[in-house]
C-alpha cells in the first residue's frame, strides 16, 4: 500500500470515466412506437401482427427470413438442397446455434417446430403454409429432410414466415409471456398496456447487433402518437397511424419519414352470400361507385397505390386491373337497375379502429348513397370486429387491410368471412401451389388476380402505404413492411 | 331585464335560428364530399373553411346544431316528463313509503358520475342518437323530481292550498291544478340548464365516438375529427369548439336572466 496503489485507483477511476463516457456518447438503446400491443409473444399461435412486429428475427427466427427488400434469405438454414422432382428439401443447419436458455438448436427442433404447425390440433395462424408438408425427417443433429406431398415454388418463401419460426420443446410452454428463440435479442420485460422491452443476446450465432436494447412502447391514439414523437418521447414510430402530420415531420430537421409499402391490400370486403352482394351486378355496381383517388386523398392525405386486385403492386407478377372497377357512378346506377335494385338498398358498413377505415368509410358511405346504396356505418373495435364480422360473418361490407404477404390464396377459402366460393378459382389456386417453374407461376398469379377482379368478390381499393417517422440520427430501419416486423439487427444510431 | 337576460336569449336564439334555417337551407349539402378543396381556410365561398373531407363547416355547424339541440330538447323533455311527476308525487305522499322509494331511487341515479353511465349505456346498446338521448334523459330524471319536490314541499303549507284542499279538491287534482303552475317558473329555468348540459353530454359522447354517427354531423365528432389536424387546419377544432361555447353560455346566460327575471322576491326588490 501507499502512494503507488492511489495513484493507480485514481489512474483507474479516470480509465472508468472515459470508458462511460464514450458508452453515453455512442447511444445503444432505441424506443420504437407501434399503435397496438400484442395479445402474447408467440408467433406461432395467433394471426396478430403485433406478435411479429416485436420478436420476429428479433427473439425467434425460422429456416428462412425475409429481407426489408422482401427477398428471403437463408436464416437458421445456412443452406438447402431441392430434390430433382421438388419433392424433397434437405436443410443443412447453421452449427454452434444456441436458445436463449442455452440448449442447442438441432435438427430435432426444427421437426418439432414443424410438426408441431401441421398437427391436427395446431393452433398456428397460418396452417395453409404447412398444409403441403409430407414428413419431417431428422438425418442428423444438423441436417433434415422435408417431403412434400406435391411440389411447392412457395415453400421457402412459406418458411420465411413468422408462423414458421423455430422454437424447442423445452421453453414452449411458456412461449406466450417469455419466449424463448434463437435471434438476437432476448426477451427483457413487459409492462402489460405500456411496453416490451429486449436485450442484446451476448451468444448469438450471428453478426452482434449494434443495440444493446429496444423497447417497444404501444401508443394506440393518433394524437398521443404525435405528441410522443414530438416532443422526442420516442425515438421511431412503426407505421404511424396520422398521416396527416407526415408533412410537420418531413419539414422537421429532427425526425426522417420513411414512405414505403406494405403488403396491405385495403379493400372494401363484401359478404359474397348475403343478398344481394351474392349477385355479381350488384358487386360490380359497388366496384363501379367507389372512386379509389378520393379515399386514396382523402383518408390517407395520398399515401397508398390504386389496386384493382388483392395483390400487391410492387410484386413483380402484379397486373394493373384498375381499370376492370374504373369509378363509373352511371354504370353502377344501370347495373343496380338491372339486378331489380333501381332505387338502392340499405346494407351495414363495419368500420374498425384504423383511419383507413374509419375515414375511407365514410367517403365510400358517401359514395354508395351517390348511387343510391344506403350504407349505416357501424364503428367497431377490433374485438368486435373479430368476433361479429370476421368470424360471426354478420357484415354486409367491411374495410379492412390484408397484411398478411402474398394471400391471395385466402379466396380459395370459401368459409373465409367474405365467402367468396368459385371452384374455378380454387382449382386455379391447387394448380399455382403444385408450380414451380416461376414463368408459370406468373402467368398463373396473373390469372388469378383476372379471376377475383372479373368476378368483383371485394371492392379493391389501395395497397396500404408503410409511414415510418424516426429521429434523424436512426439507421437501418425497414422502409417497406414485407411482412409485420421490426427488424432490430440493422439498426443503428449514427454519431 | 337584464343584460344577461337579453345577451343569452340572443346567443341561443342565435343557435336554434341555424338549427331550423338548416332544414330549409344550407350554404352548400353538408354531406356532400369535395375531396380536391379538403382543409381550405375560412373565405368567401366556404365562410367557415372546409373539413379534411372538403365539406363545408358552415352547413357542418348548422346540422350540427340540429342534432344538438334535438338530442338535448329531447333528453330535457324526457326529464320533466318523468321527473316532475314524480317529484310532485312524492311531495304530495311527504313521508310516505313512495316518497321514500322516489327518493332514495333519485339518489342512486344521482350516486353515478352522469357522463360514465352514458358511455355505458351507449356502449351496451350500441352508439348512436337515439341511445345518446336515453342515456343524457335519464340523468334528467332526477334534476327536475328532485327540484319539483323541493318547491313543492312548501307550496303544500300555504294557505291557498288548504283552501283548495278545504273545497275538497284531491292530491292530485291539486298537484295539478295548484303546485304545477307555481313550479313552472323554476322548472323553466332548471330546464335550460339541463339544455345547456345535455349540449355538452351530447358533444362529449360524439366526441368519443357514441354520439350520433356518420354522415349526420354532429360538433362533438367534428372536435374529435380536427384532433391530429390541428396543427395544420386549426379552424378545424376552433370552429366546432366555439359553436358548443357560444351555445353553452348563451343558454346559461338565459338561465341566469330567466331566473332572475322570474324571481318574484328579486322583482320586487329590484321594483
Amino acid at each position: 500500500m501507499g502512494m503507488q496503489s492511489v495513484r493507480s485507483f485514481t489512474s483507474a477511476l479516470a480509465l472508468g470515466a472515459i470508458l462511460i463516457g464514450s458508452q453515453a456518447f455512442a447511444k445503444s438503446d432505441i424506443t420504437i412506437a407501434m399503435q397496438l400491443e400484442p395479445p402474447h409473444l408467440d408467433p406461432t399461435s395467433a394471426a396478430a401482427q403485433a406478435i411479429d412486429s416485436v420478436v420476429y428475427t428479433n427473439v425467434f427466427e425460422g429456416l428462412t427470413r425475409f429481407m426489408g427488400d422482401g427477398s428471403v434469405v437463408p436464416g437458421l438454414a445456412e443452406s438447402w438442397e431441392i430434390s430433382d422432382d421438388g419433392k424433397v428439401y434437405t436443410f443443412k443447419l447453421r452449427d454452434g446455434v444456441t436458445f436463449h436458455d442455452g440448449t442447442a438448436m438441432d435438427a430435432e427442433d426444427v421437426k418439432f417446430s414443424l410438426d408441431r404447425a401441421t398437427a391436427e390440433d395446431s393452433t398456428n395462424a397460418q396452417k395453409a403454409l404447412f398444409a403441403g408438408i409430407e414428413s419431417v425427417e431428422v438425418v442428423d443433429p444438423l441436417n433434415l429432410k422435408v417431403t412434400l406431398k406435391e411440389p411447392n415454388g412457395n415453400f421457402l418463401f412459406n418458411l420465411a414466415w413468422g408462423d414458421a419460426v423455430i422454437v424447442a420443446p423445452e421453453s414452449i410452454e411458456n412461449i406466450k409471456t417469455n419466449p424463448v428463440g434463437t435471434g438476437a435479442f432476448t426477451f427483457d420485460n413487459w409492462v402489460q398496456g405500456d411496453s416490451i422491452t429486449l436485450k442484446r443476446n451476448p451468444n448469438y450465432w450471428g453478426e452482434e447487433p449494434a443495440l444493446e436494447s429496444a423497447t417497444f412502447k404501444f401508443i394506440s391514439d393518433p394524437t398521443a402518437a404525435f405528441a410522443a414523437m414530438m416532443a422526442e418521447d420516442i425515438d421511431a414510430f412503426d407505421n404511424f397511424p396520422a398521416p396527416e402530420n407526415l408533412p410537420q415531420f418531413e419539414a422537421d430537421p429532427r425526425f426522417q419519414v420513411l414512405v414505403g409499402s406494405t403488403e396491405g391490400e385495403t379493400i372494401l370486403s363484401t359478404n359474397n352470400k348475403q343478398p344481394p352482394f351474392d349477385d355479381i351486378r350488384v358487386r360490380q355496381a359497388l366496384a363501379h361507385a367507389i372512386d379509389r383517388q378520393a379515399i386514396i386523398d382523402g383518408a390517407m392525405f395520398g399515401y397508398g397505390t390504386p389496386i384493382g386486385t388483392h395483390f400487391a403492386p410492387h410484386n413483380p407478377a402484379y397486373v394493373d386491373l384498375t381499370g376492370v372497377s374504373a369509378y363509373d357512378p352511371e354504370k353502377s346506377r344501370a347495373l343496380l337497375a338491372e339486378a331489380g335494385f333501381e332505387g338502392g338498398f340499405e346494407t351495414t358498413l363495419h368500420l374498425p379502429p384504423p383511419s383507413y377505415a374509419r375515414r375511407g368509410g365514410e367517403i365510400i358511405a358517401a359514395q354508395l348513397a351517390d348511387v343510391g346504396i344506403k350504407a349505416e356505418i357501424i364503428n367497431v373495435e377490433w374485438a368486435q370486429w373479430l368476433e361479429s364480422v370476421f368470424k360471426g360473418k354478420d357484415f354486409g361490407l367491411t374495410i379492412v387491410s390484408h397484411t398478411e404477404p402474398m394471400d391471395i390464396g385466402i379466396y380459395a377459402r370459401p368459409d373465409y368471412y367474405f365467402q367468396y366460393d368459385s371452384t374455378d378459382f380454387q382449382a386455379l389456386m391447387d394448380t399455382l401451389n403444385s408450380t414451380t417453374d416461376p414463368d408459370e407461376r406468373t402467368k398463373l398469379m396473373g390469372e388469378a388476380q383476372r379471376l377475383i377482379s372479373n368476378d368483383y368478390v371485394n371492392g379493391f381499393l389501395f395497397q396500404l402505404a408503410k409511414l415510418g417517422v424516426a429521429k434523424a440520427g436512426i439507421q437501418g430501419l425497414w422502409e417497406n413492411a414485407p411482412t409485420a416486423a421490426i427488424d432490430l439487427t440493422a439498426i443503428s444510431w449514427s454519431e | 331585464m337584464s343584460r344577461n337576460l337579453i345577451l343569452g336569449a340572443a346567443l341561443s336564439s342565435l343557435v336554434v335560428l341555424a338549427a331550423l334555417v338548416s332544414f330549409i337551407w344550407t350554404p352548400y349539402d353538408h354531406a356532400a364530399l369535395d375531396i380536391p378543396s379538403k382543409l381550405a381556410t375560412p373565405d368567401n365561398t366556404h365562410w367557415f373553411g372546409t373539413d379534411h373531407f372538403g365539406r363545408d363547416m358552415f352547413s357542418m355547424i348548422m346540422v350540427g346544431a340540429r342534432t344538438s339541440i334535438a338530442v338535448a330538447l329531447v333528453a330535457v323533455g324526457i326529464g320533466i316528463a318523468l321527473g316532475v311527476p314524480l317529484g310532485l308525487t312524492a311531495a304530495a305522499r311527504k313521508g310516505s313509503w313512495l316518497d321514500e322509494v322516489i327518493m332514495r331511487g333519485n339518489d342512486l341515479v344521482f350516486a353515478f358520475p352522469s357522463l360514465v353511465i352514458a358511455i355505458l349505456i351507449t356502449a351496451v346498446f350500441g352508439a348512436g342518437a337515439i341511445n345518446a338521448i336515453i342515456a343524457i334523459g335519464i340523468f334528467n330524471i332526477p334534476v327536475f323530481a328532485r327540484i319539483s319536490r323541493g318547491a313543492a314541499l312548501s307550496l303544500w303549507e300555504r294557505e291557498f292550498i288548504l283552501a283548495a284542499r278545504v273545497a275538497g279538491k284531491g292530491t292530485a287534482r291539486i298537484s295539478i291544478e295548484h303546485i304545477l303552475p307555481n313550479v313552472a317558473n323554476l322548472l323553466i329555468v332548471q330546464g335550460t340548464i339541463q339544455f345547456s348540459l345535455g349540449i355538452l353530454a351530447e358533444a362529449g359522447l360524439s366526441y368519443v365516438g357514441l354520439g350520433a354517427q356518420p354522415p349526420t354531423p354532429s360538433w362533438g365528432r367534428m372536435l374529435a375529427d380536427a384532433q391530429t389536424m390541428v396543427g395544420i387546419a386549426p379552424h378545424l377544432a376552433l370552429i366546432p369548439g366555439l359553436a358548443i361555447i357560444v351555445t353553452v353560455l348563451g343558454l346559461n346566460l338565459l338561465g341566469d336572466g330567466l331566473r332572475d327575471w322570474l324571481d318574484p322576491r328579486i322583482r320586487v326588490a329590484r321594483a
